[in-house]
């Protein structure tokens, strides 16, 4: 101790005494956060997410047309420039007219765009009808122009339906079939990984047996096989469930994997053997000691499985074997794209494919940066 | 090492022998079969059907049987060499599955050779140049090759050469050689339609190599034996490839048997795409009109490559690495 009350050296090390005690009094998932929180891709990506979510969530309020409603005067229009500057002055936000007319010497149709026809966009404006959240009916729509004016943000597609909306109401379905997907191969994971690890012998076996299987198939053409036999007379919720089971029916044996060499090395420690002597049964153990654990493993690895499914559905959608129209999905989307003719000439038809590329980069941003965090003692 | 090889032989055999059952059942799943849709062409043609034309059709597609006899009639011939024959086609499986399995092994095999080619130094160089701008590009490479579908990719390949050089790259060969017997010209023709088709399906599998062995080379340099050869005066390159490179191009071995499936997944998609001769736009056709053994005799085809695959990474992690055991693992 020093003699002086006033020693620098003394402060100094109490401050850095403090943030270490900080640190090791910190629970492991305040450490984990801390880690979290530095990984700037992370974050980035989870922030995205989290908007996308909310825009699909709220699909309907921030669509601006009917996802269902057809614009015969406006197939294939392109996506709609908002101005902010008319004849050179500033303006609030607004849209000019769309014309239609023909093309001097091919005589296709072309669409021009009316000077003279000024639509402000205005917010919260009435529109079709939708429910709020699925249940509650409501017209009230985030922006929208007036009559006769139109406002495609992401262009039209070949019957004239609003793809911006189409988009948002896509994003529901595909966005949620990785997470409904995951939550199918989180139980099939912990159940037979956790059932594989904690009694070891035959059973184990067995399992390992059925998973180096199931993983040395090509992923695709199995899904392919099964996908087409669903029928296309089911209704569409069913269809939707099945192809769900499908995406995770290879999904679960990466996290069985994981659950068991975590298991195996956790079953070994002294407070399994303790909860063991006391009486615990093996269903409390399994969920009560050792799945907390290892937790943070499994978050990772389910992070990183949603984009595989949401890959999945989109290419399985594509070729036309998954989920069908009426149905609006990302992949569905995109089956108007297969031909290069029509999207050289309507490029605006790959937006879905760029949601998907965007939210899966964001998956796996947030995976990594959780991955960094899951071991927060390293 | 050679019992080892015969153990994972027999094993293989009866994950085969699992596999045929499995993709029986696969494509014995939807309801129907390639009768009914036969017969409703026949109605829509106003072609007057008897009970007895089902029946002589029902009985020469085998169709009317059990399950398990269906099962061990396909079996037995497939053990003769013989895969049935194709109802879409009216030809045997053998035919027509021929070319287009050894165009998709051709294409499958040299993505293979390409991803690790073009994966691996550059991989080598990110770690060993970490936080520098190539270092950075390739990241950035690594993420947006996971997160672009390949279909995606194959679509903007597509639209980006039809925009700028007007012309859409499809199929693996010019009109002329389509039908042409194989010649000097013929193999010319198919190397010049093989880029697109391989950037493709090499992308995804280019960046996750770049990302593991990026992540295990990086584990590895910090380690202290390549401090220690350093301070004995072994040349940094001679260091690189002698020591560390080696123990970080382990996982990416044992990647190998995950990787083939991967491939043929993802050339199964861009094959549909790009229409290229392969098997994939053939599997989904045949899945699409219920031609049971043409589809079950693809998919069988196409996971016994993927096992063969999960054998050889197997074998070539042994032969890398001497601290592996010769045992099956578990």
């Amino acid at each position: 101790m020093s003699t002086q009350p006033f020693d620098d050296t003394g402060a100094v090390d109490a401050r850095t005494n403090a943030a270490e005690e900080r640190y090791y009094l910190a629970s492991s998932w305040t450490l984990m956060r801390r880690r979290f929180m530095k990984h700037k891709l992370a974050l980035v990506g989870g922030t995205v997410l989290l908007v996308v979510y909310f825009f699909a969530i709220f699909a309907g309020f921030f669509s601006v047309a009917d996802p269902f409603e057809r614009h015969p005067d406006h197939t294939f229009a392109p996506p709609t420039r908002v101005r902010l500057f008319h004849e050179g002055r500033l303006h609030r936000p607004f849209v000019y007219g769309l014309k239609t007319g023909r093309h001097p010497v091919t005589r296709a149709k072309v669409f021009e765009i009316d000077r003279e026809q000024l639509y402000p966009i205005r917010f919260f404006v009435a529109g079709h009808e939708y429910r709020l959240l699925g249940l509650f009916p409501n017209r009230v729509h985030f922006i929208g122009v007036d009559e006769p004016g139109v406002l495609f943000l992401f262009g039209t597609e070949n019957l004239g339906r609003d793809m911006f909306s189409r988009v948002l109401h896509g994003a529901r379905i595909s966005l949620s079939i990785g997470l409904v997907g995951v939550a199918i191969s989180f139980f099939l994971g912990c159940l037979l990984g956790g059932v594989s690890g904690y009694f070891g012998g035959w059973i184990d076996t067995v399992i390992q047996r059925v998973i180096e299987f199931l993983q040395s198939l090509p992923t695709i053409p199995l899904w392919m096989g099964l996908a087409a036999a669903v029928p296309i007379t089911w209704p569409q919720t069913r269809t939707y469930f099945v192809i769900t089971l499908i995406l995770s029916i290879l999904g679960w044996t990466g996290l069985a994997r994981v659950v068991r060499g975590k298991l195996l090395q956790l079953r070994e420690e002294d407070y399994v053997m303790a909860a063991r002597v006391y009486g615990a049964s093996d269903m409390r153990i399994i969920t009560r000691h050792l799945l907390p654990g290892f937790m943070s493993y499994l978050i990772v690895h389910l992070t990183l499985a949603i984009p595989f499914m949401i890959l999945g559905e989109t290419a399985l959608s594509f070729i036309g074997i998954g989920l069908r129209p009426p149905v609006i999905s990302w992949g569905v989307m995109l089956q108007q794209a297969q031909n290069v003719r029509t999207v050289s000439l309507q490029p605006w038809l790959l937006i879905p494919g760029l949601c998907v590329v965007i939210v899966v980069l964001c998956f796996n941003f947030v995976g990594d940066g959780l991955r960094d965090a899951a071991d927060p003692y390293k | 090492m050679a019992s080892y090889i015969v153990r994972r032989i027999i094993y293989m055999i009866g994950l085969l022998v699992v596999l045929s059952f499995v993709t029986f059942a696969i494509i014995q799943l939807p309801p129907g079969d390639y009768l009914s849709t036969y017969i409703a062409n026949l109605e829509a043609q106003r072609i007057p059907i008897t009970d007895e034309l089902i029946e002589s059709l029902r009985v020469r597609y085998g169709l009317g049987d059990p399950f398990l006899v269906q099962y061990s009639k396909w079996m037995r011939s497939l053990l003769r060499g013989d895969m049935g024959d194709s109802f879409m086609l009216n030809r045997p499986v053998n035919q027509v599955i021929g070319t287009r399995l050894a165009l998709s092994v051709t294409l499958s095999l040299s993505t293979l050779v390409l991803v690790y080619l073009i994966a691996i130094p550059i991989g080598i160089y990110s770690a060993t140049h970490q936080h520098s701008v190539g270092d950075y590009i390739a990241t950035v490479f690594g993420f947006l090759g996971l997160a672009t579908p390949n279909f995606l990719l194959a679509l903007i390949l597509m639209y980006l050469t039809f925009t700028y050089f007007g012309w859409a790259p499809g199929g693996l060969f010019s009109r002329e050689y389509m039908a042409a017997e194989w010649s000097f010209g013929k193999v010319v023709d198919l190397i010049k339609h093989l880029p697109v088709p391989l950037i493709v399906i090499g992308t995804a599998g280019t960046a996750e190599i770049i990302r593991i062995l990026r992540g295990s080379l990086l584990d590895e340099l910090g380690k202290q034996y390549v401090v220690t050869a350093r301070t004995k005066g072994v040349g940094e390159r001679r260091l690189l490839i002698k020591y560390p490179v080696r123990v970080a191009l382990n996982p990416i071995i044992s990647t190998i048997g995950g990787l083939l499936p991967a491939i043929i997944s993802g050339a199964t998609l861009t094959a549909i795409v790009l229409s290229l001769p392969t098997i994939g736009p053939l599997l989904l056709q045949a899945l699409q009109s219920q031609d049971m053994f043409l589809a079950g005799s693809i998919i069988m085809l196409l996971s016994a490559l993927g096992l063969i695959g999960t054998l050889i990474s197997d074998l070539l992690l042994v032969a890398i690495d001497p601290r592996i055991r010769f045992e099956v693992k578990g």
